[in-house]
């Protein structure tokens, strides 16, 4: 886009390398494993998606690491028809927080494996409360997007 | 609060884009501050200014473009990142120290040289999880506003109304960068970006350097006629993480609550005459309203079918056009105050509303879907 006015066109490239830290890695390298883990902890019981090292609430360290289901229930859902920098994939997409049975947060992913082209017909299919299931990349290299997107079941 | 602090002068300048340059818009709006407090630089005592590095990437960091344009070198200047309605807390809680008589508050943002809100936005998702999966302030809201239509039975045509009434006040207001008479329909099938928001129920992306010069009681008698004076402030910021909160229970309560204590307001229905709120996507208005405590949860839906809110109603709710009208990002939830202030005043021009107002709200947020908010309380 071209303004009517003298401009300068500037743009920011800075590397950053930032550590994963323990408990992270372990939960990005489940992704590799076809695994999501949480961690539970020991203070209100709660299971945290992604793994966390301590419970924010209580403030302090987490205990046991749980493979957690990979079926969760969609809780809140939007049809993106937009491209934007850093987009996960081409749109339309279906942002979604899911909770993944037995964990007492909600996990960011897709929802996906249906025609996403026509919006009408994916509101007919589309409800919050519905059941989805993890459906995973065949090339994965320890990345959220290890996940292709959460299936209705 | 033992020593009271007000509001003197307010300068703001407009949202649309401007082929002025950042350090050039900051000076005109300090100085037109001063001039109307009757102040020179020398004056001012400390600074305080709000802005946030994603914002203004592009053209170096604060140092090079805030404290010569706001007069702050050589002084206690102090920078606050994210959003600007706590830059005013700050320099009220200054003042109140009695080490300073006046302060100057200023938020700088100038939107229309930045990528669009949601690259920046994505920025705030942290790089490893969240940022990944394409988690924008846009794709929260829309979590949020189908939520809360579910929960509450809120339709989509009453979120439009938001919309249609902010857009439509933003015609008296001559800073306002987006504005119009449009329909509930037009709203609706604006193109639906992330359903279930559609385009003008989204925020614009624009310009804002926005000022208010506050002093001690004192001075403040000295400096102005009518003085306004900041009654009450308080915030509340919930978790990071979307997926740990939930989305229709945030802390904006808690934030009105400590506001509404300090003002020493028991019935914000009754005792409010005006709010200035910050509604980056339209059905925010209504869910913050009953936040706010100015109708019951879930009944904001009945509050703007009502017409209570509109700028001629019983209670008006953002007759400035708010955040939808203009979004000067970090600056508007300072912007918000100052239209209270010129309301309060009775010079918001065309947009004064008809009623009097002795009291009135200011509110700004920042974060996904309301993780942050700040309210302050302005009164005579
Ligand atoms: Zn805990």
């Amino acid at each position: 886009m071209t303004k009517e006015y003298k401009t300068i066109k500037t743009e920011l490239r800075l590397p950053y390398e930032l550590a994963y830290g323990a408990t992270w890695t372990r939960f990005f390298e489940g992704m590799k494993e076809k695994k999501i883990y949480g961690t539970k902890c020991p203070k209100c019981g709660r299971v945290l998606v992604p793994a966390r090292s301590f419970c924010p609430r209580c403030f302090v360290d987490m205990g046991e690491w749980i493979e957690v289901s990979q079926e969760g229930k969609l809780v809140a859902w939007c049809y993106t028809n937009y491209r934007y920098f850093g987009m996960p994939t081409e749109p339309p997409f279906i942002g979604a927080q899911i909770n993944l049975d037995g964990t007492d947060v909600n996990f960011l992913h897709l929802i996906g494996g249906f025609d996403l082209s026509n919006f009408d017909e994916v509101r007919k299919i589309v409800k919050n409360g519905m059941k989805v299931r993890a459906e995973w990349k065949d090339d994965r290299n320890a990345h959220i997007m290890d996940i292709r997107y959460f299936k209705p079941l | 609060m033992s020593k009271r602090v007000g509001i003197v002068a307010v300068a703001q300048n407009a949202g649309a884009e401007s082929k002025d340059n950042f350090y050039d818009q900051a000076y005109r709006v300090t100085k037109e501050v001063l001039d109307k407090a009757g102040l020179t630089r020398d004056d001012v005592e400390t600074i305080i200014s709000a802005s946030s590095d994603i914002y203004h990437g592009g053209i170096s960091c604060a140092n090079a473009y805030y404290w010569e344009t706001t007069g702050a070198f050589m002084k206690n200047g102090s920078r606050q990142d994210g959003e600007s309605l706590f830059a005013l807390f700050y320099g009220a809680m200054r003042i109140m120290t009695g080490r300073y008589d006046t302060a100057l508050v200023i938020g700088l943002c100038k939107g229309s040289e930045n990528p669009p809100n949601d690259t920046c936005t994505l920025m705030y998702s942290d790089p490893f999880y969240l940022r990944n999966v394409g988690l924008t302030e846009t794709m929260a809201a829309a979590f949020q506003m189908r939520a809360y239509m579910e929960k509450y039975g809120i339709t989509e045509e009453q979120c439009a109304k938001v919309a249609v009434k902010n857009l439509g006040n933003a015609l008296g207001n001559p800073y306002a960068h987006r504005k119009g008479r449009y329909t509930v329909e037009e709203v609706l099938q604006s193109p639906r970006i992330s359903d279930p928001l559609t385009e003008l129920q989204c925020a614009p992306q624009s310009e804002g350097m926005v000022a208010a010069l506050l002093a001690s009681e004192e001075k403040a008698k000295k400096l102005s006629r009518k003085p306004v004076w900041i009654k009450g402030f308080g915030s509340s910021i919930d978790a990071y993480d979307i997926g740990d909160r939930d989305l229709l229970d945030g802390q904006l309560k808690n934030a009105a609550a400590r506001a509404y204590r300090m003002a020493g307001i028991k019935e914000p229905a009754k005792e409010i005459d005006l709010a200035e709120i910050s509604e980056p996507y339209a059905f925010q208005e209504l869910m913050w309203c009953e936040d706010l405590g100015l109708c019951r949860a879930g009944e904001a839906g009945k509050l703007i079918d009502s017409g209570k809110t509109e700028r001629t109603g019983e209670l008006p709710v953002n007759p400035s056009g708010g955040v939808l009208a203009n979004n000067p990002y970090v600056s508007r939830g300072l912007q918000r105050a100052v239209e209270a202030y010129l309301q309060i005043t009775g010079q918001a021009g065309e947009r004064q509303v008809e009623k009097k107002v002795k009291t009135a709200l200011a509110h700004g947020t920042h974060g996904f879907a309301g993780q942050c908010h700040a309210v302050a309380i302005l009164g005579l």
